[in-house]
């Protein structure tokens, strides 16, 4: 399945390794930090809705 | 006909976003997926260039979005300046880390595939150069948001910075016309003679599929995360100014 390549073959993976990793950690980030925040507004408009 | 800026309003933008995220985010796995997979199992080696030319799918589509994110943070930088839109300024935001992210990826795929085809890790040619200037404008604007309190006052002077910067995103797109030296290759994909069929001028029909393809997906990436980053920014406006109010009693 793993294509043959050859001498680059370090140079090929590790290019695919970085760039994959910084994609899925933004990715991963951008969706954590927007359930957080999402999270903590419903607690603050909660709290605001019973003080009133 | 509606009118485009009816989804300035954060909670029209919100609903909206909301709709369209599942569709672009589907849109987004498939294209990057089959661009990606295609391109590393599936196409043969460079005659000259060896299994190397495989990086031209990471490299190439990071390199598109780092140049147009920065044109895109511009253009909600102009609707910022001109009409005082907040969604535009918190969108700018919002794209700033998915650029820069992009020019890493781009500097550094560039870095790993010149060390054995060029000789040299890096090299201060133009386009190299100006692309890691624009690279540290993404970190100055990214920066300048965060140090700035007041949000109005953050979004004009961040919006003045990226006016500047975009000389450095025009530079990092042609500085290989304007100067016409460095080791940087011109436009092999987009070239005018290679759209007009000129077999001499553009990259071979087995690489460009899924390069079209993986381009595709990196644009659906960057729109799929701005759309979600933007969502994200609104609500913490929000409770930026809720928590101000209740501080106020």
């Amino acid at each position: 399945m793993m294509p043959e390549l050859g001498k680059y073959a370090d140079t090929v993976l590790s290019a695919y390794a970085v760039s994959l990793l910084l994609l899925v950690v933004l990715a991963v980030w951008s969706i954590w930090r927007a359930r957080k925040m999402r999270a903590e507004l419903e607690t603050v408009e909660a709290r605001r809705k019973r003080a009133q | 006909m509606k009118s485009i800026w009816e989804y300035a309003n954060p909670k029209k933008f919100i609903e909206t976003s909301q709709a369209l995220l599942p569709w672009v985010t589907g849109l987004t796995v498939v294209c990057m997926v089959v661009g990606l997979v295609w391109g590393f199992f599936f196409t043969p080696d460079d005659y000259r260039q060896g299994s190397t030319v495989k990086i031209i799918y990471l490299h190439v589509p990071a390199a598109l979005m780092a140049i147009n994110g920065w044109f895109m943070m511009l253009l909600a930088s102009l609707i910022w300046l001109i009409r005082r839109h907040h969604v535009s300024a918190l969108a700018a935001r919002a794209a700033a880390p998915i650029g820069a992210v992009m020019t890493i990826i781009a500097l550094a795929t560039g870095a790993i595939w010149g060390q054995p085809m060029w000789g040299t890790w890096w090299v201060w040619d133009p386009r190299l150069t100006s692309f890691l200037i624009l690279f540290l404008f993404y970190l100055g604007y990214i920066a300048l948001w965060a140090a700035v309190e007041d949000d109005d006052t953050a979004a004009d002077l961040t919006s003045i910075l990226c006016i500047v910067g975009s000389v450095f995103a025009v530079l990092s797109r042609y500085a290989v016309h304007f100067w016409n030296q460095g080791l940087h290759q011109g436009a092999s994909v987009m070239r005018a003679g290679a759209l007009a069929g000129d077999t001499e001028e553009r990259v071979s029909n087995v690489f460009a599929a899924p390069l079209f393809l993986s381009m595709a997906g990196f644009v659906l990436f960057f729109v799929a995360l701005v759309l979600l980053r933007t969502q994200t920014e609104i609500r913490a406006r929000r409770m930026r100014a809720l928590m101000a109010r209740e501080r106020r009693g």
